[in-house]
């Protein structure tokens, strides 16, 4: 039976316009008062806000009444583009029976226009393409819809043609999506089966799931039950995302919306868990997610040790939001206890530290970004090691390996020379460029991804004055000269602050980390080295003077408050120290270490 | 405005400040507070004043073991008014007052002592003309030894003489020449401070620079050896007496946390546990003390991490130095004794020369 519901998400590259897109669906159904409305509405994080690209799936609920009068109900699930967040986009497919799939007109096919259009046809979606950006002058439809039938192997004649800013084929696309996404398949009879595709916390009310339901029906008052772990709960509310959530009755099968059910240990949560009834339950859970594999590492510490327990309790809320991320204990001695993190990219380990800072009131200490790398050991074993502290021996290595990236930059070519400066600095080969568009460059090379981990976007973004943007897949492993880097303070090794890097660059990052250090800690009473080592081979030094005067010449009767006050910042400030030896190091100088220098 | 009144003092007898707010010009690098030509407030009345305002805490401090005028530059005000000044402190075992060595002559000496001041402290400054005139001073290095001569001469044993070190332009040698002829005099008490460059002053705007911390350090430590040489006690950061009894009785409070009470324009109190303070302003302090209430404009009750802090702040700055109970890090402790910074002497925690030197540094390490 057709009950008019239709689910959908929209995908595209990057900046093709979904979330706009979704502007102009929700505005035609008048869930918000116009007086109200903001761009891109549907990005609701800060972050998102401030860098204007999507993070963080969204679903909504519209309704929709077609030409001929039918009334629909519409799930739109707006999904990011950034390749990092392409966990948020297969996640949100698992709830939909079709998608947009959005390419701008003035840019044509891109690398995630590709990826995404492939992971619709792993879920046996209807697509339905969308030509968008048509209101700009350099718009080429025409070769668009070239791409789209050879690139995409999509009947171009299917494409609607829209301009999401300007409002244009708003109506055309609302009557195909109610004509050519199937309505879902499912049985509300059958033992309820919903599958849990994300989740935030919410203080007062614990998890806010949100789910598809595949088969059943699902109301407040019913005993749910998740299958993996067993935990039963008594459903408190069921509803939809209207912008707001809004209650409703109940959700049954081929609807998507939110339960909360009174789920306040995080861990009862999973995503891409399945949903039942205890006294009903299904016989067999369905498909769930598989797991990504993270390709950036890090270490993350509270700033003060004592927030150990908080920042733990922040990962768990954040990671039912985010479940992209991975983490174990870690601990540092120069840190304290912490957590290895492993992250889709570098924007995904950008975004989870500012997320935690924000969100979640944690300040952190990250250590140097790290990939995972290969050594092959003399008795033939393989070891793979994304965290400095686990280097081998280097005695027992005999290869040594590193994860390559085909990588894409697109600027504007006046810039040409710059970029290439800064890919050849990170050991780019095979480059090849060319000029998709007059005036735009769009270069292709082949780099150890070690080393755009490193500050290689914010240069990127330098050089070509914020117009050159940057993607990457990953392709293969190579053999490599690769050391470990280790960094002493004082004679001891900082063990947060060694990193694995190649031999020929190892002196220029130790010079670099000694320097920022030797601004950051502050003088002692005694004269502290700082050197960068390979082994016990010393590459680069620098020295921190000792102190000799810190006093003021007159304190009397007036000046006890004063010195007082600055007495007590002082020793607010000393908990943020970390100790190597008797060393103290200011949590500012871990950060340091990894800014790049400014030129 | 303070709503409690304060305790009573523990500790024993207070010390009494009295602040005199005038001078007949701003020197250049001064930040302290006072108001520079001649005083907005007649002499008689503004005694008047400073005397209702010690009357107001009568009950609390009862009397004082302690007096001195400072400022500003008390040698502005006519000597009868600094010998009613001087009564407010009757009684009490030392009595100093400060004094600019232009402003004196024999009589007024002999007057002051005869009011009852038995401690001077001149601000010399420098006895190099060339510096003098830097500082913006008045008098000459002359009238500055006419004026200590003169001090002794009438009756003042007890006279020293202040001294600024690193005075743009000012080399070491210079420095210790200036400081090798005010040994020569053989005052009492000898107080040399570091100049420092004061927000808001013109030496600020100037952006005159203060020496670097080598030649500082270097400066300080040939200071205090040269001073001890002579028979000084070097007993607090920037104050050298000659022998024990001869250290400013006044001061020592300050640094021992021992109550004082402050009147006048901008002064400080404390009574053992609260600390409070004046208008910053000769008119507002004035009306709040001809209208009969007390003046301070701010206040604080130490709890006791506060009263810590304090002491850390202020005794290890002195020879004496602070009961090792108070240290807050035991690990820094033992890495500042290794390093010569401090030695342990009888349950005390004590500052060598080169502790003294990072008083600011040990406080906060031992925090
Ligand atoms: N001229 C024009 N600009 C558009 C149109 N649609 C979107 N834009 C602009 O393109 C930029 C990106 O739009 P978004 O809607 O944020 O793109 P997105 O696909 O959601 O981006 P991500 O979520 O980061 O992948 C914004 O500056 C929009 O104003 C359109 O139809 N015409
Ligand atoms: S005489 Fe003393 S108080 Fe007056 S301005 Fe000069 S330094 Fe400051
Ligand atoms: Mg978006």
């Amino acid at each position: 039976m057709d009950r008019g519901v239709r689910n959908f998400s929209i995908i595209a590259h990057i900046d093709h316009g979904k979330s706009t897109l979704a502007d102009r669906l929700i505005q035609h159904g008048g869930l918000v008062p116009d007086r109200q409305f903001r761009d891109q509405i549907l990005d609701s994080l800060d972050i998102e806000r401030e860098r204007g690209i999507t993070i963080k799936s969204q679903t909504v609920n519209l309704a929709y009444r077609s030409r001929a009068g039918g009334t629909f109900e519409l799930n739109l699930i707006d999904t990011p583009g950034h390749v990092d967040f392409s966990y948020e986009v297969s996640r949100a497919l698992a709830s939909c029976e079709g998608v947009l799939l959005v390419v701008d007109a003035s840019q044509g096919v891109q690398a995630q226009t590709l990826a995404n259009l492939y992971l619709a046809m792993e879920h046996d979606l209807a697509v339905i393409p969308v030509i968008n950006k048509i209101d700009l002058p350099s718009a080429d439809i025409d070769s668009t819809r070239l791409q789209i039938e050879r690139d995409l192997g999509l009947d171009p004649d299917d494409a609607v043609h829209v301009s999401a800013k300007a409002g244009i084929g708003i109506d055309d696309l609302l009557e195909a999506i109610v004509a050519r996404i199937p309505p879902p398949k499912g049985a509300q009879d059958d033992p309820l089966k919903a599958l849990v595709f994300d989740a935030h916390y919410d203080p007062f009310r614990g998890a806010v799931v949100s789910c598809r339901v595949v088969d059943g029906v699902l109301r407040p008052g019913d005993t749910l039950r998740m299958m993996s772990t067993g935990a039963a709960f008594r459903v408190e509310e069921v509803g939809a995302f209207r912008i707001q959530r809004v209650a409703r009755p109940e959700l049954q099968a081929g609807d998507v919306g939110y339960v909360i059910a009174g789920m306040k240990t995080v861990a009862d949560t999973r995503i891409g868990d399945t949903i039942t009834l205890a006294d009903r339950p299904a016989a067999e859970p369905l498909h769930g997610f598989k797991l990504m594999k993270p390709v950036v590492f890090s270490s993350l510490y509270p700033v003060l040790s004592e927030d150990y327990e908080a920042l733990s309790d922040a990962l768990e809320k954040y990671r039912l939001n985010d479940a992209s991320l991975v983490y174990q204990k870690d601990s540092s001695v120069a840190l304290g206890q912490g957590f290895r993190c492993g992250f889709l990219g570098l924007l995904h380990l950008e975004i989870v530290q500012e997320r935690l800072e924000r969100e979640f009131n944690q300040s952190l200490v990250l250590t140097a970004p790290s990939v995972e790398y290969h050594f092959t050991l003399n008795d033939g074993t393989v070891v793979r090691v994304d965290n400095p502290a686990d280097y081998p021996d280097p005695s027992r290595i005999a290869k040594a390996e590193e994860p390559y990236i085909h990588a894409t930059i697109w600027t504007p070519d006046r810039y040409m020379g710059a970029v290439m400066k800064i890919c050849l600095e990170r050991r780019a080969e095979n480059p090849t460029y060319h000029c998709p568009l007059p005036g735009r460059l769009e270069m292709h090379f082949d780099v150890p991804l070690g080393e755009v981990v490193y500050d290689f976007y914010d240069r990127l973004k330098t050089v070509t004055q914020g117009y050159g943007s940057f993607d990457y897949e990953l392709t293969d492993f190579r053999v490599s000269d690769l050391v470990r880097l280790d960094i002493l303070v004082n004679g001891e090794r900082v063990d947060a602050l060694s990193m694995i890097v190649h031999r020929e660059k190892a002196r220029m990052r130790g010079l670099h980390a000694c320097e920022r250090l030797k601004d950051e800690i502050p003088r002692h009473q005694f004269k502290i080295p700082i050197q960068g080592a390979i082994g016990g081979t010393i590459i680069a030094r620098e020295t921190i003077p000792p102190f000799r005067k810190d006093v003021t010449a007159k304190c009397y009767g007036g000046d006890a408050t004063r010195k007082r006050k600055l007495l007590e910042r002082q020793k607010e400030g000393k908990k943020r120290m970390k100790m190597v030896g008797a060393v103290e190091i200011p949590q500012s100088a871990f950060v340091a270490v990894l800014k790049t220098d400014e030129d | 405005m303070r709503t409690d009144a304060p305790g009573s003092p523990r500790g024993g007898p207070a010390g009494l400040y009295v602040h005199v707010p005038f001078c007949a010009s701003k020197c250049p690098y001064c930040g302290f507070f006072s108001v520079a030509g001649t005083p907005p407030v007649e002499a008689t009345r503004f005694v008047d004043a400073l005397t209702r305002e010690a009357a107001l805490h009568r009950d609390r401090f009862g009397a004082f073991d302690t007096l001195y005028v400072g400022g500003g530059t008390p040698s502005v005000l006519p000597d009868d008014a600094l010998a009613r000044i001087a009564a407010l402190g009757a009684g009490a075992a030392e009595a100093t007052v400060e004094a600019n060595p232009g402003d004196l002559d024999p009589g007024r000496l002999v007057r002051l002592r005869a009011a009852g001041f038995d401690r001077l402290s001149l601000g010399v400054q420098s006895l190099d003309d060339s510096d003098l005139r830097v500082l913006g001073r008045r008098h000459s290095a002359a009238d500055a030894v006419r004026a200590f001569r003169d001090a002794r001469a009438a009756g003042f044993a007890n006279a020293g003489i202040d001294l600024i070190r690193g005075v743009p332009g000012q080399s070491s040698a210079a420095f210790i020449d200036v400081l090798d002829r005010a040994v020569a005099l053989a005052p009492a008490h000898v107080s040399v401070y570091d100049l420092t460059v004061e927000e808001g002053t013109p030496f600020a705007s100037r952006g005159v620079a203060p020496p670097c911390e080598d030649d500082a350090a270097d400066l300080f430590l040939a200071t205090s050896g040269r001073l001890v040489a002579a028979g000084y006690e070097h007993y607090e950061v920037s104050n050298f007496a000659r022998g024990p009894t001869l250290r400013s009785r006044h001061n020592s409070r300050y640094w021992n946390r021992m109550p004082y009470l402050g009147v006048g324009p901008a002064a400080h109190s404390f009574d053992g546990a609260r600390r409070w303070w004046n208008p910053r302003s000769v008119e507002r302090w004035l009306a709040a003390v001809e209208a009969g209430r007390d003046p301070a404009e701010g206040g604080e009750t130490l709890t006791p991490e506060q009263a810590r802090l304090e002491s850390l702040a202020l005794g290890l700055r002195t020879l004496d130095g602070i009961d090792a109970a108070l240290v807050g890090d035991p690990a820094a402790l033992r890495r500042l004794h290794a390093g010569g910074l401090l030695e342990i002497v009888e349950g005390r925690v004590r500052p060598t020369v080169r502790g003294m030197l990072a008083a600011d540094r040990l406080a906060r390490d031992l925090a």
